[in-house]
């Protein structure tokens, strides 16, 4: 009965505006660096009312900026001939969830100006606040856009509405390589190895079998109109256990590791003691200035938590940065050019549901997934927020009761139907919640080649009625060396209920094939995306699938009894073969033997 | 060596003598189980679970009697399932809450249970655990069973949700069920969960993977004094052995008093009380086994490989009195171990006897038994079949009747076997489906129409050599019967080795009760005394024996007007469960072993 997971995630990209959105954000962070959260693409959005905090907030932080930009050019004079302006922005977002529950969103982002994948800079020996052994991976293998993240835990969308940015359970990776790029697989497999090394994670396990190539699902996220999905590779690991193991070398990347800033909330202990967890790398390719006349790079490193106020709470529902994290913050990381926490107050414009202190008259305003979101701003970077006491430690006091579940407008969960262990089907089931709006979504889902999908019986159906996809790409699995890959794209009718069906057959693999807990899993992937203004992705639950499994315990069995028959059989035999028999004489009684002993002193004959 | 062989089998021979002892080295094999020295000790197989003992916390056995009350309540007051009231509870114990309602209609009402249309709500929350990504789940169920029964189940389900909703531990999310209408609740429960339409699909939202075993609740009062096992399942399923070793551990840890079959556990084994009690123990699961319903809300989990057993409070030994907190704590520990796998419970063995709950019977020590039955079966086909070679032998002196036997063989033989399943398969179908006719024709209920129909059927089954005999064209010959025989001795024997290879208790059963008849019937036996025999030892009167054997086993012995009203009952309770939940034993009985006990029947009034 080994099984099998399959993960399901949903993405929702818009395909036209997706590209020139990034590029605009980046200008205007480049610009003023007044930029709320950099959440996701679409984010960005500095709304005319907050202005005048805005104004307040930029002043602030320009002259970081200019204090930064000094020290780089300081730094850089003395190694390289041209100055390479780093800069490395440091943000918590802290949204208190309808479910009750805390959702943590550490941001880290690095920029770097240089760009090594054109022709001269690709020797780059000068490294001040990017990681350098990012750096290294990225010029070796010549990539392009870089995403990875490991992720523990489930993101519940029914109580906790959108994370900011999706990952589904296990470690994801995908990678747009550059195109001069020959040999792609070459490349990639070598690519996660070191990455595997770098992260300490079994992401060596990423091979042919489990690596896609989506033809139309990604889309590169930073410059370059790279559409070519033969550059493309993603791949995921839903089995991957996250732990300390993985935090410790993504905290390394850090420019002030854990020891200031932000990061020193990191405690594992506590990020670890979590209904979430889920830390990821973003590197990509973004303009240096407005006229994106030269690239730059930009990491961004991420983490996010969501804290159980049942298992930590006590029942309490009160939160402070102690409580959560087991630290409070003292100072902002030096080389950071901002370093702020967020609060989102959207749904408590009032204070009704919660209470903040110490409180900040500084708010910003956002939208996120295209909602509009309110923030209060806690700049790190300013002696007044640490206070008297030299120490920040927000707390958060609950007044409301937590609500009912959400209905968020998208969601989606897959299940294995029937049992037995030949055949089954996977039921992917996709809401759409909004009252009257259709919403296109791409669906990728890539299955493992051992479970044989019966493509005929693919059916899409939506309130009972079929649902014909406009776009289908499929590709079917070989054994042994290539998943299954199915996109589609589908319009969801508003208000409705999705389901997509297809049937399976579960092959019976080769007894070296099956995990060392073969009576447990193994994997696959789903994907999605929509088309809208903003995207989502949501990933559904991996599935178990259980696969026909031997009696492991009988070649135990079969060794133990063939070696007992040998050993006693052979051992026996053998014996008799080379033993060599004789007669015996029967030795003299003992009556008889003293008899002799007295007859041989006395010198009588012995007796016969 | 022809002549000698021909022989070989007749009355007072070897051979003749040889199957006897067979038989009685099967029923003496058998009847040993039971005997300590020759069966194991239980152990625990599974790793996962054996070294890593837990600790129990649990303490909240007074939140869990007041939910009860509240529950009792509410259940008043709803006249049914408090469905509000539940997912309130559950949602403030931090669950993800989901429903659903079903509805089935049955093909005859069940007096015994007094339903017919049936229309129902489950109840379930998911507590989601910790940093696991909805793959893998447990399950615990207790019925809202209607009138006083069950509360404190329920009370303890929820006060045992609250409790595990505040622990961080969990790498399976756990579902906790209430499900009305006891098995019905369950069987529309499963399939909306697994997505299969076996009875009637009732769509169901909240899913948390593949869920990896189960366990039933059925506590009745305040005061607990010993708590039941049940294993056996739909169709003679039994959850993996480590499930039973796991529940007695505790039990064990715990000091709590457990029993299976409801029979306490007894150390004298070297005495004849001893013994008796244990044979009677197995005596009871093999009956229960054989039946092939389910037992308890366990028993359809089964059928998707999920291991589940039923928990059941008894009230009855006075002087050891428990707390629910310490059945809470028992469940606590369970359910802590079951999170620890890594792989489903599959170490274990599958197929067992228990004499006792630390004993076991594993199923090569059983197979034996049935197997010298079923030897006797195959060696009266070999007898027979160098029997009807022989003549084919002396036809080379000259005497050309050697072409004869194989002609009409065919035949007689088929015509036979075709009207007996025909028979077969008016008894499947006629019964349910002519029960608005007899109802409208005869004063009875609809009930009593299918199983009195079932019975006529039966019965004039009886009458079909007489009409087997004029739809033939000749004389039955001497080779005609045997060729018959021949098919019906190997027909019986596969179906028998299959049906034990399955459920062993039932396959087991039938071959006592069918084996020694069908080996040794032939046309020449004096017909009144062989037939009394036949009808003696067929299905239906199996059936009869075992219900009267279950009824003295339980302690509660009953009258011959008492046994026939339940044998009435159980014959309507399995037509039911094979429509409801889809178990074979009925479809088994009607449409394989009756027909195939009608072929002997025509061979007895071979003329």
């Amino acid at each position: 009965m080994a099984a099998h997971r399959c993960g399901l995630s949903l993405v929702c990209i818009l395909f036209f505006s997706s590209l020139a959105h990034p590029s605009r954000c980046d200008t205007l962070e480049k610009a003023n660096d007044n930029t709320a959260t950099k959440r996701s693409i679409s984010e960005v959005n500095t709304d005319g009312s907050v202005a005048g905090e805005d104004m307040n907030e930029r002043q602030w932080q320009s002259t970081d900026v200019e204090v930064n930009r000094s020290d780089g050019t300081k730094n850089s004079e003395t190694f390289t001939p041209a100055p390479a302006k780093d800069q490395f922005q440091e943000e918590l977002v802290i949204r208190p969830l309808h479910s009750g529950d805390i959702y943590a969103s550490f941001q880290f982002r690095t920029l770097w100006d240089t760009d090594f994948l054109q022709e001269g800079q690709k020797k780059v020996s000068h490294y001040r606040l990017f990681p350098k052994s990012l750096g290294q991976v990225l010029s070796k293998f010549s990539v392009q856009e870089l995403h990875i993240s490991f992720t523990q835990g489930f993101w519940r969308t029914m109580q906790w509405g959108q994370p900011f940015i999706p990952s589904p359970p296990g470690a994801e990776l995908w990678v747009w390589f550059h195109h001069t790029v020959s040999d792609v697989d070459g490349n990639w497999k070598e690519l996660t190895n070191v990455l595997s090394g770098i992260f300490c994670a079994s992401l060596n396990f990423i091979d042919m079998t489990n690596t896609v190539q989506p033809s139309a699902s990604f889309k590169p996220l930073g410059l370059g109109n790279a559409t070519d999905h033969r550059f493309l590779r993603y791949a995921t690991l839903p089995r991957e256990i996250v732990c300390t193991e993985n935090l410790t070398p993504w905290k390394k990347l850090l420019p002030c590791g854990s020891k200031a800033g932000l990061a020193v909330l990191m405690k594992s202990e506590k990020l670890f003691h979590s209904s979430f967890h889920s830390q990821a790398v973003h590197i990509r390719p973004i303009c240096q200035d407005e006229q994106c006349t030269s690239k730059a790079w930009e990491l961004r490193q991420t983490l996010n938590v969501v804290f159980d106020h049942y298992t930590s709470g006590q029942g309490k529902k009160e939160w402070s940065l102690f409580k959560m994290f087991s630290r409070t913050l003292t100072e902002a990381c030096p080389l950071a050019s901002s370093s702020k926490v967020y609060v989102d107050i959207t749904d408590n414009p009032e204070g009704e549901l919660f209470e903040l202190s110490p409180a900040t008259p500084l708010l910003s305003q956002a939208v996120v997934l295209g909602d509009r979101r309110t923030y209060s701003v806690y700049d790190l970077t300013r002696a007044e927020t640490f206070g008297q006491l030299r120490s920040f430690n927000l707390l958060l006091r609950w007044k409301g009761d937590s609500g009912d579940m959400l209905r968020p407008l998208l969601h989606a969960e897959r299940y294995v139907a029937g049992f037995g262990l030949q055949t089954g089907e996977i039921h992917t089931v996709i809401y759409n919640n909004h009252p009257y709006r259709a919403f296109p979504v791409l669906l990728m889902d890539s299955v493992p080649w051992y479970l044989q999908l019966y493509i005929h019986t693919l059916t899409v159906t939506s309130k009972s009625r079929d649902n014909k996809p406009s776009y289908i790409h499929y590709q079917p699995a070989k054994d042994r060396h290539r998943p299954h890959l199915l996109e589609m794209l589908i319009q969801l009718p508003p208000h409705s209920m999705t389901e997509v069906t297809v049937q399976f057959e579960r092959a019976l693999l080769k007894w070296t094939e099956y995990t060392p807990d073969p009576n447990h899993d193994l994997t696959s992937r789903f994907f999605f995306k929509e088309e809208s203004s903003y995207f989502v992705r949501v990933y559904t639950e991996p599935l178990l699938v259980n696969l026909p499994t031997p009696d492991f315990s009988m070649p135990y069995n079969v060794i133990c009894l063939t070696c007992t028959v040998v050993a006693v059989g052979y051992g026996s035999f053998y014996n008799l073969l080379t033993r060599t028999f004789q007669v015996d004489e029967p030795s003299p009684p003992l009556a008889k033997r003293l008899a002799n002993f007295i007859r041989r002193i006395r010198g009588v004959p012995l007796l016969a | 060596m022809g002549l000698f062989m021909q022989h070989l089998c007749e009355p007072d021979t070897l051979c003749h003598h040889f199957l006897m002892v067979c038989y009685l080295a099967a029923i003496v094999w058998f009847m040993g189980l039971a005997f300590e020295p020759f069966t194991l000790r239980t152990y625990m197989s599974e790793n996962a679970m054996g070294s890593t003992m837990v600790e129990e916390r649990f303490s909240s056995g007074e939140r869990a009697l007041s939910l009860a009350k509240e529950f009792d309540a509410h259940k008043r007051k709803a006249g049914g399932m408090p469905m509000e009231w539940l997912v309130k509870a559950m949602q403030a114990r931090g669950l993800e809450v989901f429903t659903q309602s079903f509805s089935r209609k049955l093909p005859f009402p069940d007096e015994n249970k007094e339903r017919y249309m049936v229309r129902g709500t489950n109840v379930y929350g998911i507590l989601r655990a910790p940093r696991a990504p909805r793959t893998e789940a447990l399950v615990i169920t207790a019925p809202c069973s209607p009138g006083n029964s069950n509360n404190q189940a329920v009370g303890l389900l929820l006060a045992l949700a609250q409790y595990f909703r505040n622990q961080i531990f969990w790498a399976k999310d756990i579902i906790f069920l209430v499900n009305e209408h006891d098995l019905i609740g369950m069987q529309a429960w499963l399939e909306g969960y697994h997505h299969t339409n076996i009875t009637g699909y009732s769509p169901l939202q909240g899913r948390a993977g593949s869920i990896q075993a189960a366990l039933s609740l059925e506590l009745s009062s305040d005061v607990i004094t010993s708590l039941d096992l049940i294993l056996e399942g739909l169709n003679g399923q039994l959850p993996n052995l480590d499930l039973a070793n796991l529940f007695y551990a505790f039990c064990q840890k715990l000091g709590v008093l457990c029993t299976i079959q409801g029979k306490l556990q007894r150390n004298d084994w070297d005495t004849a009380e001893g013994y008796t009690h244990a044979a009677q123990t197995m005596m009871l699961m093999v009956l229960k086994q054989a039946c092939g319903r389910s037992w308890g809300d366990h028993g359809l989990f089964l059928r998707y490989h999920i291991e589940a057993a039923s928990i059941r409070g008894i009230n009855g030994f006075r002087h050891y009195k428990m707390d629910v907190a310490t059945i809470g704590r028992l469940l606590e520990g369970m359910v802590r171990k079951l999170n620890n796998l890594l792989e489903r419970l599959h170490q274990s063995y599958f197929f067992y006897l228990l004499p006792s709950l630390s004993r076991f019977v594993s199923i090569g020590y059983y197979m034996p038994a049935f197997g010298l039955l079923a030897v006797i079966l195959l060696l009266r086909a070999l007898d027979l079949w160098v029997n009807l070679g022989a003549p084919a032998l002396e036809a080379v002196d000259g005497v050309t009747e050697a072409e004869q036997p194989s002609g009409p063989g065919v035949l007689t033989v088929l015509t036979p076997v075709v009207i007996s399943h025909l028979t077969g398969v008016a008894l499947y179908l006629l019964p349910v489906h002519l029960q608005e006719m007899a109802v409208e024709h005869f004063p009875v209920s609809e009930t009593e129409a299918v199983v009195l129909t079932a019975v006529a059927i039966y019965t004039a089954g009886l009458a079909l050599p007489h009409n087997t005999q004029r739809l033939l064209s000749g004389e039955g010959t001497e080779q005609g019967w045997k060729v018959l025989k021949l098919t019906a001795l190997l027909y019986l024997a596969v179906l028998l080795g299959c049906t034990a290879l399955i459920n062993f208790s039932l396959g087991f059963i039938l071959a006592v009760t069918l084996v020694p008849i069908t080996a040794s019937m032939t046309p020449h036996m004096p017909k009144a005394l062989s037939a009394l025999a036949m009808v003696l030892l067929s299905p239906a009167f199996t059936i009869l024996y075992c219900v009267f054997i279950y009824q003295e086993l339980i302690e509660a012995p009953v009258s011959v007007s008492e046994g026939w009203m339940l044998f009435l009952s159980v014959i309507s309770q399995g037509i039911l469960d094979h429509a409801l939940y889809g178990s074979l034993v009925y479809p088994l009985l009607a449409l394989f072993i009756y027909p195939c006990w009608l072929m002997f029947w025509n061979i007895l009034f071979w003329s």
